[in-house]
């Protein structure tokens, strides 16, 4: 399992984010590569899953790629509800 | 090992600001002060907003502008501005709070985004860093308590 944590640059916002969704899959025993991403590459780098915030989520949908809107990029329990969510369908 | 990444000069409270352009360029001017970067890095943060929206909203009512090493970094660390009154990126992308971040490279900056990552991550710091009226109150939050 592939997850993209996407932000403007590949390096601020998404490698937060990618911090929060790496200790969330720990803390479930999940194994799955995490892998930050800018804007404008997002798109052509194959993953399972793309998390990243509200802006970029409403351009980066309609693809093959499930889109996940977060809010809070530190926040444990988002994440973790979000993880659950896309996990299970 | 210095892990002090912000120092009190690096922080501004109770500041006005009419749109958010004034508020980051405040935040990055804050960032040129202190020595961490040069004032193109400024520029290019604003730009980097225009170009790309508000995406830099990490957490509700705190964003973290930051532009790239190659913009002018001179030395890693953060700015600290804390608003009186809300400003919007656009209808419903309100902030509170500014982050100013200044990295040298796509890795070294890890645990400055820890530190900043702990504290929106919990209500409680989340609360105190956006109420703060002191700037004891912010370099607490951000600064290991043994350095102070």
């Amino acid at each position: 399992m592939k997850i993209l944590a996407v932000c403007g640059m590949g390096f601020g916002s998404s490698m937060m984010l990618k911090m929060t969704i790496e200790k969330i899959l720990k803390e479930k025993g999940i194994t799955a590569d995490v892998e930050t991403a800018d804007f404008t590459t997002a798109s052509s780098i194959y993953a399972d899953f793309i998390f990243t915030n509200e802006e970029f989520a409403k351009q980066l949908e309609g693809g093959k790629v499930k889109v996940v809107s977060v809010k809070n990029i530190a926040d444990a329990n988002e994440i973790r509800g979000a993880l659950e969510s896309v996990l299970n369908t | 090992m210095n892990r002090r990444l912000l120092e009190e000069k690096g922080v501004l409270l109770d500041v006005t600001a009419k749109d958010w352009q004034v508020a980051i360029r405040i935040c990055g001017e804050i960032l040129v002060k202190t020595g961490k970067v040069e004032v193109t890095y400024v520029d290019a943060m604003i730009n980097n907003i225009q170009e790309l929206g508000p995406y830099i909203l990490i957490a509700p009512g705190v964003a973290m502008p930051h532009a790239r090493p190659e913009d002018g970094v001179i030395q890693e660390g953060i700015s600290i501005v804390v608003l009186k009154e809300e400003v919007a990126f656009a209808p419903g992308r309100e902030f509170k709070v500014l982050i100013g971040l200044a990295a040298l490279n796509s890795e070294s900056h890890i645990y400055i985004l820890q530190k900043i990552a702990e504290v929106i991550s919990e209500a409680d710091t989340l609360e105190r860093l956006k109420n703060a009226t002191e700037n004891d109150e912010i370099l607490q939050l951000f600064n290991d308590k043994e350095e102070h």
